[in-house]
């Protein structure tokens, strides 16, 4: 194989990205964007649809021209160059395969249309087309074409024909979004190993938050063509700097509440407040997953069992807090003792996060 | 889709297996196959095979070696060598102007683009008589464009060039109106793809867009050559008519008409008939190979 070996990930910046900023139009898909991606790292893109998350890829990728702001990689001006001359490899949401190809073509396309003087020997060629076709777990598929094959199976064919150019920068634009769902799980998987195994710095779009927080190591959270949080899936799900991230992050429940000093109050349930939290009105953010069912006349909040439901491996179990259904979530199969329909209980949220009310 | 299906064996009482005769039409979910088929069937028969087989029973009045006299007549040779050569050339000439013309109107914005879109059709709406016209005042060794070729020595008008010339201007719209749609269809991502991965602009065009039009352009091609083998109306004026030289098999097929020689103009008419048959079958055949490329 003649990829990179893959080191440690090394704390040298490859990718920075400043100011970005991009308009379609009066409708601003980028404002201001920057961030920077180490060498050899896996950076996710998350965000809803319209956050401008495909922009800012395709932006890396050259396929966009942004208003202002600056794209290097590894030092050197990425915007002063021509789509051809990055030496990205992308992979579009819809695999983008040539039909009038066959897989064996298509990946080796980037090296048949380089210039005589660079491109490789027909042999040379035939022996790196196999190396990915066995990289990607394709092999004896090389005559087929794009259309007798399965979606996953394309994918793979895309992503062996983006690292056949040895890319610097390896570009994935919604990887898995026209997949099923057992097929993705186990591509997400794979496709880690082979960024691991490949060395390459890898930027990755998703509106799926599971796939992001699974798969990278730093996320990029974006909303209306902003950044919004940066940080490895860890800190971004358990410190989320934003109600928006919390919310997207995963299943929310919000309480108003009220910060007094070093003391959060939340209806009849009082507690310390967490660091930094501001004073006054607040919105009080949990997991529904992150609670415990105290005992009556212990602290926390008043509740009323509205529903029990088994959901597989969970109990999902519906509340009536303050006046608002609440639906909480517990590890089955046993109910948490005293959780029964009808019967009031207290519940503490574990790790409330506190937002100023907005 | 698929009309011959293997069936799987049937086993027969005597113990040997043998595999079910093939059914010449698997059963389409789609209801009304028999009515369409037969509807599609009588309307084909009436208005193009009923016409054609008259024109094919008509030549035989005058014997084998009558059909084969009028066909080999030096004149008539050379009257279908020009029609089918010309028409051949024509409808070449107008695949890459028309892919550019296509491409231009779909992949450009620009003021007056859809007055320009519009032009495209014009050849199709005029008469073609009046069209002939046009061209021949304006080709003619007088006229504005035509004294202007002269001079430099190329004769336009009542040349085969002429011919040429009035066979480009009514094919194009064929060309153009057949990559026109697929060229708007075509996948962005794709080119996309190619540009990311190296390929220059002109890589681009040739390994990625100009295939996945292939079928496209070839049927417009084919198009193109079926209207001007058939074209009549624009030619006569602007080709000066000399026998041998710049006499198209329609306008011979007239002049025999009109000499009341019946058989001798459907002899040629089915010449004219058998070879465009021919050559779009030919052309049938290899439109679907390209677009059966990676299609299955």
């Amino acid at each position: 194989m003649n990829f990179r070996r893959a080191e440690s990930t090394d704390e040298r910046l490859a990718l920075e990205i400043k100011g970005v900023s991009k308009q379609y139009g009066r409708f601003p898909a980028l404002k201001d964007v920057s961030l920077q991606a180490k060498d050899k790292e896996f950076l996710a893109l998350l965000g809803p649809s319209g956050s401008g998350k495909t922009t800012l890829l395709r932006v890396l990728a050259g396929l966009e021209e942004p208003d202002a702001g600056e794209v290097r990689f590894g030092g050197e001006d990425f915007l002063a160059l021509p789509v051809r001359l990055r030496k990205v490899g992308m992979v579009f949401q819809h695999y983008a395969l040539f039909r009038h190809m066959t897989v064996a073509q298509n990946i080796a396309f980037g090296l048949t249309v380089r210039r005589r003087s660079e491109k490789p020997s027909k042999s040379e060629i035939g022996d790196r087309v196999a190396d990915l076709l066995s990289l990607v777990q394709l092999e004896g598929l090389e005559k087929r074409f794009p259309s007798q094959l399965s979606g996953g199976q394309r994918q793979r064919v895309a992503l062996a024909r983006a690292l056949a150019i040895e890319p610097k920068m390896l570009l994935l634009d919604e990887p898995f979004g026209a997949l099923d769902a057992q097929v993705r799980r186990e591509l997400r998987r794979w496709l880690r190993e082979l960024h691991d195994k490949a060395g390459v710095t890898t930027v990755f779009v998703t509106h799926d938050q599971e796939e992001a927080l699974d798969l990278a190591d730093r996320v990029a959270i974006l909303k209306d063509g902003q950044l919004i949080q940066l940080g490895t899936p860890n800190e971004v799900y358990e410190h989320p700097a934003t109600p928006f991230v919390f919310d997207f992050l995963g299943a929310a429940c919000r309480m108003p509440g009220v910060v007094d000093g070093s003391r959060l109050l939340v209806a009849d349930w009082e507690s310390e407040a967490p660091k930094g939290a501001p004073q006054g009105p607040v919105d009080v953010f949990f997991r529904p997953d992150e609670v415990a069912f105290a005992p009556l006349d212990g602290a926390g909040l008043a509740a009323e069992v509205r529903g029990v439901t088994q959901r597989g491996p969970d109990v999902r179990i519906d509340c009536l807090i303050e006046g608002q259904t609440v639906e909480l979530q517990a590890h089955g199969p046993t109910l948490p003792p005293g959780v029964a329909t009808g019967l009031p209980v207290r519940i503490k949220p574990l790790r409330p996060q506190v937002y100023a009310a907005g | 889709m698929t009309d011959f299906v293997a069936s799987p064996p049937v086993i027969r009482p005597g113990g040997t297996v043998r595999p079910r005769p093939r059914r010449w039409k698997e059963h389409s979910i789609l209801p009304g196959f028999g009515l369409s088929l037969g509807v599609t069937l009588i309307y084909l028969g009436l208005i193009v095979l009923l016409p054609l087989g008259v024109l094919a029973m008509r030549p035989w009045e005058i014997g084998l070696d009558g059909i084969v006299r009028t066909l080999t007549d030096a004149r008539v040779a050379a009257a279908l060598k020009i029609t089918f050569g010309i028409s051949f050339l024509a409808a070449l000439t107008n695949g890459p102007l028309g892919l550019l013309i296509a491409w231009t109107l779909t992949r450009y914005e620009f003021p007056g683009r859809r007055i320009m879109d519009a032009l495209v059709d014009l050849p199709f709406a005029l008469p073609t008589a009046v069209a002939g016209i046009a061209l021949t005042t304006l080709y003619a060794p007088t006229g504005p464009l035509g004294a202007l070729a002269a001079k430099i020595g190329i004769k336009t008008a009542y040349s085969p060039l002429g011919i040429f010339i009035a066979l480009v201007f009514i094919g194009l719209p064929f060309v153009v109106r057949s990559i026109q749609p697929v060229l708007q269809d075509l996948d962005r991502g794709v080119e996309e793809a190619a540009q990311t991965l190296g390929a220059t602009d002109l890589q681009r065009i040739a390994y990625v867009v100009i295939p996945a039009l292939g079928p496209a352009i070839l049927s417009g091609i084919s198009l193109a050559f079926a209207r001007a083998v058939g074209e009549y109306g624009s030619v006569i004026f602007i080709a000066g008519n000399m026998p041998m030289k710049t006499e198209i098999a329609p306008l011979l097929i007239v002049i025999k008409l009109e000499q009341y020689d019946y058989a001798g103009a459907a002899a040629i008419g089915v010449a004219m008939v058998a070879i465009s048959f021919g050559a779009l079958i030919g052309m049938n055949i290899l439109q679907m190979a390209l677009a059966r490329r990676g299609r299955t």
